[in-house]
């Protein structure tokens, strides 16, 4: 019982000190975000990086749930006949939820273990410790440009993604089982309001904040060769993951209110 | 001047360094001998302030590094070049912006901080390779592409992380003769650090040994060839039977 609740101790403590360390690490990105020189070249970079690479498992991603959403609730539905709301359903789980978490969970997955891996690999080789040699700050170099490219990347990947779902669903309810195209549109936009997409792209732009800190976090600072590379690359997909579900939750009953 | 005060490093309950007491004069190259995981690596990495000291005092041309915040220290980090052990080039970038590094970041142009990487490129007996990434290159090469990186922004004092570690004789020796050049030409201090003791003689003009976080003796490569400090004699003759622990091995 006593060695349980030491290990469960010492588990807290661990946690909490990432946890306090990761909010160093964000405070100091946003100082050397604000202090000039301002690293664009390297920020239009990772935006390529993070972002354009990203928009064909967006894309996929994104029809394919659209599609899903509309086949289980065109059959759902229809058993209490309100299979016309498929629209609806579509459009506000894509802008609200869908849209923002699967981009960010894709994004974590593909950018956020890349991140993770590559300023890990710099840090074991020493590249970190060469930067400040040529007085170059690493934080500066390296996690702002991740950091603010994140940020910017992940609502606009939301956008295409909201698109492609709806277009998804609109494929499988209007071609499948043929409901009108004006209805399913018509469904799609009515009770739709802009408070929907905008607070999805507000949470979006959270999670690309989130996904940029914590993964470089685990990258910066690794230890331990190689396989601390490989841990650090899980840690980071693991912690996004949860990062992006935990604060979702949070975030929608903050934005409902 | 270097001058390092009774320096203590711990990693956890690891005590690295117990008190180092180090003097680099100017012009002077110094080689710091010492085991692996002696701390030798550590404490090079307080020279230059990469890591900060639980006690002690690192003075560079009089101002306490170890003190400094972060503005003032990469203002002084500009008097100093840095080879390291893997040689640690950028991955991402090609031969020459690795070498022009802190000159394209001082906002030199692209052309004229090429042509510069190229003429230091030269000084360091590499010509042709500027525009390889360095995943191209051999391991000597990579450590003479990180030396002509450490000299690109003219230092005054030069730091070697194990210069001939994991390259062969041969091109170690190319290395040994690059680092007398360095000093001899750019009229560099040289501070390095290794095990390799024929390379310690050929560059050295002082050695101190570190030992047990310590330095236990210091003297001319002359003076430490001849020992009387049997601890300094057992490392300097590679010999496994003597005063020093060896980690695993129970005397
Ligand atoms: N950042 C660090 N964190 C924890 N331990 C470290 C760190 N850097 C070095 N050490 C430990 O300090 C000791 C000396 O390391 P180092 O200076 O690299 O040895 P070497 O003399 O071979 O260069 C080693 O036991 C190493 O594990
Ligand atoms: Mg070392």
């Amino acid at each position: 019982m006593t060695r349980f609740i030491e290990a469960l101790g010492s588990r807290i403590i661990r946690f909490t000190a990432v946890m306090g360390s990761m909010l160093l690490l964000f405070a100091e990105t946003l100082k050397e975000l604000l202090l000039p020189p301002y690293e664009i070249k390297n920020t239009f970079k990772q935006v390529m990086e993070i972002g354009v690479k990203s928009v064909p498992v967006v894309a996929i991603t994104a029809v394919f749930t659209g599609m899903v959403l509309a086949l289980q609730t065109f059959t759902g539905f229809k058993r209490f006949g309100a299979e016309a709301l498929v629209g609806t359903v579509v459009s506000l789980s894509m802008t609200r939820e869908m849209g923002p978490v699967l981009t960010g969970l894709v994004v974590a997955g593909r950018a956020g273990a890349a991140m993770a891996a590559e300023l890990g690999t710099m840090r074991v080789t020493e590249q970190i410790d060469a930067l400040e040699t040529l007085a170059t700050n690493p934080v500066k170099y390296l996690i702002v440009p991740r950091f603010v490219s994140s940020a910017i990347v992940l609502p606009s990947l939301t956008v295409i993604a909201d698109m492609l779902g709806i277009l998804g669903g609109y494929a499988i309810a209007v071609w499948l089982f043929g409901m009108s195209s004006a209805l399913y549109w018509h469904r799609a936009w009515n009770y739709l309001e802009l408070n929907d997409i905008f607070g999805g792209l507000a949470k979006s732009a959270f999670f690309g904040a989130g996904i940029a800190i914590v993964c470089c976090h685990r990258g910066f600072y690794t230890e331990g060769g190689a396989e601390g590379v490989g841990k650090a690359t899980t840690g980071a997909v693991v912690i996004s993951f949860m990062t992006i579900l935990i604060s979702d939750y949070f975030l929608t009953a903050w934005l409902l209110k | 001047m270097i001058e390092i005060r009774d320096l203590h490093k711990s990693f956890g309950s690891h005590q690295v360094l117990r008190g180092v007491d180090l003097l680099v004069e100017d012009g002077q190259s110094m080689v710091v001998i010492g085991g692996s995981g002696s701390g030798k690596s550590v404490l090079m990495k307080h020279i230059i302030g990469l890591l900060k000291p639980d006690k002690g005092s690192v003075l560079v041309d009089g101002t306490d590094i170890t003190r400094l915040d972060a503005k003032h220290l990469y203002e002084v980090r500009k008097k100093f070049g840095m080879l390291f052990q893997g040689a640690a080039l950028f991955d991402s970038m090609a031969v020459w912006e690795n070498v022009s590094f802190a000159l394209l970041r001082s906002g030199m142009r692209a052309s004229e901080a090429r042509q510069v990487a190229i003429e230091k490129l030269r000084l360091v007996g590499l010509t042709g390779i500027e525009d390889l990434m360095p995943s191209e290159l051999s391991g000597g090469m990579r450590k003479r592409v990180g030396l002509a990186r450490a000299i690109a922004h003219q230092p005054q004092i030069l730091l070697y992380d194990e210069p001939t570690t994991g390259i062969d004789p041969i091109m170690g020796d190319v290395i040994n003769d690059l680092i007398i050049k360095m000093r001899e030409d750019l009229l560099v201090t040289s501070v390095a650090i290794t095990h390799d003791m024929h390379s310690a003689y050929k560059i050295a003009d002082r050695i101190a040994f570190l030992y047990e976080g310590r330095i236990v003796e210091t003297g001319t490569p002359e003076g430490i060839r001849n020992t009387t400090n049997p601890l300094t004699k057992q490392f300097i003759t590679g010999s496994s039977q003597g005063p020093i622990k060896i980690e695993g091995i129970n005397a």
